[in-house]
This record gives C-alpha cells, structure tokens and sequence, in this order.
C-alpha cells in the first residue's frame, strides 16, 4: 500500500471556535491507483489531501506513506518527501511567477534531485509546451498554466501526485483534455493520483471514488 | 456619503496599521531632519541679524574710510563742528581668557535712537558708570556665563546683544583694544542739518555707506548654511521614498475598493477629494511629529555646529534653540507638499481609471522591462543634465543642481542596474534553488526598488561626503604641517611689548618672523594682508598652488605679492595680474597658495612694504624658530620674562591640534547627518520588506509545498535583502565617487574658494558595505523571523483561498 490514512481528525481554531474538519477519515491507495475524493465545499476534501502531501500535521490519527508514518515527521523530512515522493497540482495553477515555463517544469524534479532530461523532454512533448519554454506564466493561459502545474508535478516522476480541483478553473473542453493528459502520464510513470473535484462526471474518469461529508467519508 | 466613502478609506489603514505606522514614521523622519537642519539655520541666521543689527548698522548709513583703515577722531570732531549729526563707534576683536571677543564702543550721548538696543540710562546700569572708568561691559547671559573668572570690566547683561559682542564706551573700547584716538566708523542720523558743510570739505578722506542689510557673516556662513540645507533635502528625499512607496502600496492594495465604491455610487471627484484630505490629515500629523523630533537632532546637532561656525567663520551661534513659528510652518508644508507630490501620480490614476479596471492588487510589483528602460532613460537624461550644468553652469545652486541631478539620475537607473545583475545571477546560477533566488529576488525589484533607490542615495551620500572629508582631512593635515613650520607662536599686547619679546628672543632663537597684518579692502572685499619676512621658513615649505620661479626674491623686494587661492579665484586672477594696494600702489600676482578654513581673501607681500604702506598694521605677532627639543624651555621663559598668559605662546603642537579639532567638529555634523541618513533608508528598507511579508506568503507557499523548508526560505529571505544592498553598494560606489569629485571640484570651490586634491579610501567603503549589509539584515530579520513562525494552516490557506 502507497498511502494509508487511519483514523485521522483535524480541527482549525477560529474566531467562533474550534472548527473541527476531519472526523476519524481512514482511506488507503495502491501504487498507479486513481481515487477522487468528491464533496461540497467545506466538507474536508482539501484538507485531507494537505495532510496526504504533508502539508500539515492532523490532530489524530496516522498518516502512512510506503507504511512509515509521516505524521510524526520534522519539518526537514517533511519537506523532503514533499520534494520527492509528491507531485502538487492546485486549481489556482500556483506556478512560481518569476521563473520561465522551462524552469518552473523542471524546479521540483531539480529540488529532489530526480531531474531526467530525458522524461522531461518526454513530458513538455507531450504537454504541448515546446514552443512556451522561455514563456513567463503572467503570458500563458489558463490551460497552458495547468499543464505547466501537471508537468512540474510529474517532472520528479514522485509516487503521489496530489491534485486539488486541477481543472477547476478551466472551462468543459479544455478542463476535460487536460484530465485526459493528466491520467495518461501518470499511467505512464506509474504514479497514484489522489484528486478532489466537485465534479460527479470528472470523479467518474478516476478509478475509485468517495466521498466526504461535514468531515466523515460516506 | 462622505462620511461613510471617508470611513471606508481609513478602515484600510486600521486593517493594515504596520504600513500605516510606516507611512508616518517615514514622513515623520524626512520632516525631522529637514526640520532640524531648519531649526539650526533659523537659529544661526537670527543670530547673524541679532549681530548686523547691533548699534544700528543695518539701518542707518554711515560714514567710513573707502580702504576700511581706521578714521582719527579729529575727523569725527571736524564733522560735529561742521553741523554734521555722526555718532563714533569704534569696533575690534579682543582675546579674554580663552574667549576672542567682539568689542563695540558706542558713544551713549550721540548715538541715534535708531541705534540704540541698550538703554544705558536704565537704573542697572547707568550712564555714569557706563562711561566713567573702568566703564561697563554689557553682553548676553551667555558671553558672560563663558567669561566667568576673567578679569574684565563690571558686566551688565543685556540679551538683546548677540552672543560674543560686547559693548561698552567709546573710550573704554580704545583703551581695551590699544586704540586710542582711533574709530571704525560714524553712524549718520537719518536727518542731517540742511546747513551742513558738504562732506568731502570737511572729512575727505570719508565715504557714505548704505546700511548693511546683509552682514558679511551672513555672507560668508551661506555656503555653509546651504551644505546643510543640502544635507536636509537629501535626508527628506531619501524619506518620502519611504512615504512614496507605502501610499503606492495602499492605493493598489486598494483598488478593488475603489471600484466597489464607485459602483456604488460615490463620485470620482469626491473619492479622490477624500483621498485628498486623507493625505493631508496624515501628513499634518506627521509633520507635527516630525518637526517636534527635528527640534529633538536639532538640540543635539547644535553645539557643535555653533562650534564649528565660530572656529570657521568667527560667528556666534547660542548652544541652545528657540522655538521659531517659521520652522513649524516650513516643516509642515514640505511634509504636506512632499506627500502630496508622493502621491500625485497614484491619484492621477485613480481620477483616470476606467471604474471596471481590472483591480489587480499586485500589479504595481510586475512593472515591466519596458518601464524599468523609461525610467533608465529619464536616468540618463538627468546624469547628462548633471553633466551639463558642471560644464557650462556657474554658482552655488548651480553646483546643488548638477549634485542633485546626478544623484536623482543615478537613483532612477538603479533598478534597471540591479535587474541586469539579478538576470546575470539568474543565467550563471545552476541548481533550482539558486536559479529560484535569483528570478524571484528579480521579481521583488518592483517592490523593493524605491527603498534600494533610497539606501543608494544614503550609501552615496555616506561614500562621497566620507571620500571629500578624508581627502580633506588629509590635505589638511599636510596643508598645517607646510602652513605652521615654526616652533612657536607668540602674540604680545602691545607695540611696545612687541618690540622688547622680538629684542629677547632675538638673541634666543634661530629667527624671529614677524607676522603682522592689517585688514583693507581690495576687490571691493575685506583683505587680510600680511607682512613676512625673507626666510627659508616660508621659501621651503609654503604651500604654493602656483608660482612664478623668482616668487620669494620678488616680495623680498617689495615687488610682488602672493594671494590665497579663495581670493584668486573669487578675482580670477592670474599669475602677474596687478593687485591694488594703499595709495594706489600696485603689486604684481607672483603666486597662490592653499589657505583651507580661511573664509577671507587674504594678500602676502614682504613685511617691509606691508609697514611703509600700512604703517598702523597690527605688530603683535611673531613666529620663532627654534630647535624643536628647546621650544618648550623657551616658551616657559618668555611667559615668565614678559609675564604673558599662556595663550599667547603657544607651541606648533597646540595650534595644528586645536585647528584640527575645529576641523573634526565641522564634519562631525556632517557624519551625524549622513548616518542618520542612512538610518532613515534602512527604515525604508525595513518598512518595505515588512509590507511587502504579508504578500510574500502567496510566493513562497508554492516553494514550500515543493519541498523548501520554512527556515530555507527564511534564511532566503535575509539573503536576498542582503544580496540587493551589496549590489546597491556597488552602484553607490562610482556615484560616491562622483558626489565626492563634484563636491571637490564645484562645490567647494563655489562655497569656499578653494579645490582639493581627491583621495580615494577603499576601507572606507569596505566599513560602508559592512554596515549596509548589517542595515540589510537587520530589516530582514524581523519578517524572516515571522516567515518561520508561520502554521503550515497559514500557507495552505493560500492554496485553499483562491478557490
């Protein structure tokens, strides 16, 4: 088992209270496994998929990755199985302004030190990015942007690609293409995908699916 | 709706209230020292007045001898009888204890009422002791707290006199200053008799002059006055970047509210009235803030600028300061009118921006290359202004222009230099991390360009003002070596005395060079004029800029004379040019020597010529020539011989240290100034790198979710605030360079009359790097500590937030 999630809850503070957000969640992922997690806004799915990429710490319960728990790393481990084990694909693209489209592909694979020339030509080929390498983000599309954040999440050929609403901020067709890209090139690096979306016909293209409600899994 | 629009407007500010405290310490800053540099002027000026009004000279005319020589008093008598209405005064300077004093003797009986500032019949002082051996001295508290323990005549205080100025009787006066029979000048009552015999029947020798409305030590402090107004500019230019930089900010961060407001329903022109008034509310408060703090520096800065005024230029300046409506009032307007300008172009935008403008908060951090090269250009352009102006401009302000320019122009093209460099960075560096540091340090330019514009104009103004003072100082130091060869220094007390200590030390040393001089009028301006005797002394070491090769042979002779470079230069004199003297005899220019801190035109012709055309020229002083192991011994027998105090010799040793100690005060002004400077760009460093903390959060969240700790990018963050300031540092070095070869070579020249060599002091700016790197760090630190105390809650919520 790639991922193991057993039992985990996760409150936040705020000004009315303790916001509980996750409620004893327990899900698990195979390598090359494609699970979408579906739910209504508020309902946990992002802050599941933080805690999956060690982006935060859960309150309780244990966090396995390849059956060591991270949830008890330090901040130094963390952030290297964040560089090495994990790709991260936001909705908002969250690509780093100042670097070009070659350089922001390649910016992870190079942290982690798992930078193949080889894959990544691979990847930008197959991406369509070619002709946009010295490009800045500011001068992409939405769509370009987002196959950049694929391509940079796959660069480091990472187990787990983590991926929030990644074709959120796309329209029908572009977002649909992008998936399709997205799902062909994990298959192809033999990476799992964990993916949240609100979307019922997205979630359907994944190959298992669940559901999270008020931060308990249904 | 105003109430309301103007509500909405301030919330900003309650909301973000660290950019709203730097906003107003920025704006409090630059007023402080500019208010401080005021408040010094204000009271240096109103004593220069408080000195050109004493006894009437600045309203009254008067009567006075063309070449400035002293009238007899036969003269004054021959007028009185001819109907004439003139009061005598007699003026001159005396040494009392350690104090030189300015001594006034005024004549209570005929002195115009327009004259008169002390009522010597007042029952404390009275007319008849005033007049009546050993007379009075009437003085300011504060002359007189520094003659405490002098033996003097009976001291009346009298705060309407200037510091340092004495007056008393006429006769008390002649007798004090060893001149009897002798006045300086007559003060004309503005009403004369119609029956008066015409003037030039009666007293030939006498010309009429207007009452000096300005006084010669106004004059003569201007230059000095204006390096510190100088100094004040820079220091509030270097704030309103802060000031510049915070309201741009606000605006932008603004600008979806902006929008709002005005889909509302607010009109363009109210909103951007409220934005009006906001600006002027703020910066009325910070002014006030500002002035009260400049009063602060200024009480500090002034004793020893006071110091440096009087050892300069003689002029009296009291150590402490009074509260001037002017400088409240000058204060506030230059922190509204600087706010104001600041934040012209961003209401500008606001009037002209279509209501459904994209409200883009960050875009004033993505100006484009294309704006950098615009402002690079206007660089340029203001370096070739600068350029101009020193080749075909004259004068003081013009000389401040061309510094001005060349530093505005510098500044502007700072960012461009820093991008080039940051991209130079960014195509050497190899791995992701330090190609990552290099882009994104590039991306913060925006950002972070006006405080690096303003800690390249401190960092410039600290290496130019640090190079033209080290050159200085070691010009100096050669110049006192060459210009006090002797031994000792001797001043008796009178003609008499003069003539037995020349007998004694005759037969007691190697040579006694006398040093006499009188002071007249050539060119139309006062004119030390100094005896010297044929020796070795002056053939060898002299600092001579230029000279003729049979130069000391010719004043020798009594056919030639030297000039010091100011009055050459102020003349335009060349070698072999005429110099006019008494009775028309004229001496030919055979060479110009370096004279620093001497603000007078002074002229060297052999002693024996300077005695047969200016037989009543001073005598007291001589120099002696012994050697150096005996000095001490000889002085101590001459004090005792002729029981002379212990100022009036004085040993080589004594004189170089007390000039260079007048030398080390008048710049320790200077290096206060500069290092608060600099404080108030690494405030502007700091104010910007702290607002610009809360926005770096959306940057550097995706590097840490790809594997960048929180300490790394800390530690990144000092980095990058450290790298930017060294290449600021190395851009401020060549216009450091430049600022000190123009203060040199045009503004020195312009102010002082005289030019020196440039030296160049690489430790100097190696201390400079150091500190600006430490300013660097320091501004860093806080919001790189903050960095790491971030809850990875915080920085997904960037992630979580665009959704």
């Amino acid at each position: 088992m790639l991922l193991d999630l057993h039992d985990v809850s996760k409150s936040y503070p705020t000004g009315e209270g303790v916001l509980q957000v996750l409620r004893g969640v327990s899900l698990s992922l195979d390598a090359g496994e494609s699970l979408a997690l579906t739910g209504e806004s508020g309902s946990g799915k992002s802050t599941l998929l933080h805690l999956a990429g060690g982006l935060d710490r859960p309150d309780s319960g244990a966090i396995r990755f390849e059956g060591k728990d991270i949830a008890g790393l330090g901040d130094v481990e963390l952030a290297a199985f964040r560089r090495v084990s994990v790709g991260l694909v936001f909705q908002q693209f969250n690509l780093i302004p100042s670097l070009d489209v070659a350089a922001n592909l390649a910016f992870q694979a190079r942290l982690g030190d798992r930078y193949d020339a080889a894959w990544s030509e691979r990847l930008t080929e197959r991406l369509g990015l070619s002709k946009l390498l010295d490009r800045y983000p500011e001068q992409l599309s939405g769509g370009q942007q987002q196959r950049v954040a694929i391509g940079r999440a796959l660069a480091g050929r990472p187990q787990l690609i983590l991926a929030d609403e990644p074709t959120g901020n796309l329209d029908e067709a572009t977002g649909d293409a992008v998936l399709e890209l997205m799902l062909a090139l994990m298959r192809e690096s033999d990476a799992a995908l964990l993916m949240v979306t609100h979307s019922n016909r997205l979630a359907s293209r994944l190959g298992r699916r669940l559901h999270l409600a008020a931060g308990k899994l249904g | 709706m105003l109430t309301q629009g103007f509500a909405v407007l301030l919330s900003h500010w309650w909301r973000h209230k660290l950019q709203f405290a730097m906003l107003l310490l920025g704006l409090a800053l630059a007023t402080a020292l500019w208010s401080a540099v005021q408040a010094i002027n204000g009271e240096a000026r109103a004593s220069y007045a408080r000195a050109a009004a004493v006894v009437g000279q600045d309203r009254l005319e008067q009567l006075a001898t063309a070449d400035g020589t002293r009238i007899p008093q036969q003269t004054y008598i021959a007028l009185r009888k001819a109907g004439w209405l003139v009061s005598p005064v007699l003026e001159g300077e005396k040494r009392f204890g350690g104090e030189r004093l300015r001594i006034l003797g005024v004549d209570p009986i005929t002195l115009p009422a327009d004259a008169v500032q002390v009522n010597v019949g007042a029952a404390d002082i009275g007319l008849a002791r005033f007049i009546t051996p050993p007379g009075l001295f009437i003085m300011s508290s504060e002359t007189a707290a520094r003659l405490k323990g002098v033996d003097t005549p009976p001291i009346r205080i009298s705060d309407a006199l200037p510091p340092g100025t004495v007056l008393t009787d006429i006769g008390i006066a002649q007798q004090v200053l060893d001149a009897p029979g002798q006045l300086s000048r007559l003060l004309l009552a503005p009403t004369q008799p119609a029956a008066a015999k015409p003037l030039a029947e009666v007293a030939p020798g006498l010309v009429r002059r207007a009452p000096a409305v300005e006084s010669d030590l106004s004059r003569l402090t201007d230059s000095f006055h204006l390096n510190l107004t100088a100094f004040g500019l820079l220091a509030f230019a270097v704030g309103l970047f802060i000031v510049h930089s915070a309201i741009g900010l606000a605006f932008e961060q603004r600008r979806p509210v902006i929008r709002t407001l005005r889909a509302v329903g607010l009109p363009l022109r109210t909103l951007v009235l409220l934005m009006v008034v906001e600006l002027l509310v703020l910066s009325t408060v910070a002014g006030l803030i500002g002035v009260a703090l400049g009063y602060g520096v200024a009480s500090l800065l002034l004793p020893d600028v006071a110091a440096s005024l009087r050892g300069l230029y003689g002029a009296e300046v009291p150590g402490s300061l009074s509260m001037r409506p002017s400088v409240w009032g000058l204060g506030l307007a230059i922190a509204v009118a600087g706010t104001l300008v600041s934040a012209a172009s961003r209401l500008w935008r606001i009037a002209t921006m279509p209501l459904l403008a994209p409200a883009r908060p960050r875009a004033w951090s993505l100006a484009s290359e294309r704006a950098l090269r615009l402002q690079a250009a206007g660089g340029v352009a203001l370096l070739v202004a600068a350029w101009l102006v020193v080749q075909f401009g004259s004068g003081l302000v013009a000389g401040f222009s061309a510094l001005g320019a060349m530093l505005l122009g510098a500044a502007l093209l700072l960012p461009l230099v820093l991008s080039l460099l940051l991209k130079l960075g960014e195509r050497l560096s190899k791995g992701a991390i330090a190609q990552w540091f290099w882009a994104d340090t590039r991306q913060q330019l925006p950002g972070l360009s006006l405080a690096l514009m303003a800690l390249l104009l401190a960092l410039a103004a600290n290496a130019g003002v640090g190079t033209m003072v080290q050159s200085f100082r070691l010009t100096f130091v050669g110049w006192l070596d060459q210009r006090l060869p002797s031994e000792l220094y001797v001043t008796t007390r009178s003609n008499d005395e003069s003539q037995k200590v020349h007998d004694w030390l005759a037969s007691r040393s190697d040579a006694v060079l006398p040093i006499w001089n009188t002071e007249v009028r050539i060119f139309g301006q006062p004119v030390q004029v100094f005896g010297i005797a044929d020796h070795a002394t002056y053939r060898d070491h002299w600092p001579m800029l230029e000279a003729t090769l049979d130069s000391w042979d010719r004043i020798a002779r009594g056919e030639g004379a030297l000039a010091n470079e100011q009055l050459a230069r102020r003349q335009r004199l060349k070698l072999g040019d005429m110099i006019s003297l008494e009775g028309g005899h004229s001496l030919p220019l055979v060479g110009v020597f370096s004279d620093y801190g001497n603000p007078k035109g002074q002229v060297i012709i052999g002693v024996d010529e300077l005695m047969t055309l200016y037989p009543d020229a001073s005598r007291l002083r001589y120099a002696v020539r012994i050697a150096h192991d005996k000095a001490p011994k000889l002085a101590e027998e001459l004090r005792a011989t002729f029981d002379l105090p212990e100022e009036n010799v004085v040993n080589q040793t004594t004189i170089k240290d007390f000039s260079l100690k007048i030398f080390e005060r008048t710049f320790a002004v200077t290096a206060a100034l500069n290092v608060l400077t600099l404080g108030v760009a690494a405030i502007a460093i700091f104010a910007s790198l702290l607002t610009l903390s809360g926005m770096r959060l959306a940057q550097l969240a995706p590097a840490w979710a790809m594997g960048l700790t929180l300490k790394r990018l800390a530690l990144l963050e000092i980095l990058r605030s450290v790298a930017l300031a060294s290449f600021t540092m190395l851009a401020a070095v060549p216009v450091g360079l430049g600022l000190a070869w123009m203060l040199l070579a045009v503004i020195n020249v312009e102010a002082f009359g005289w030019r020196l060599p440039m030296h160049v002091f690489p430790m100097d700016w190696l201390r400079l790097f150091l500190l600006a790197v430490a300013s660097a760090i320091l501004a860093a630190l806080l919001p790189a500590l903050w960095l790491t105390r971030r809850q990875p809650a915080d920085l997904v919520k960037v992630f979580a937030n665009e959704r």
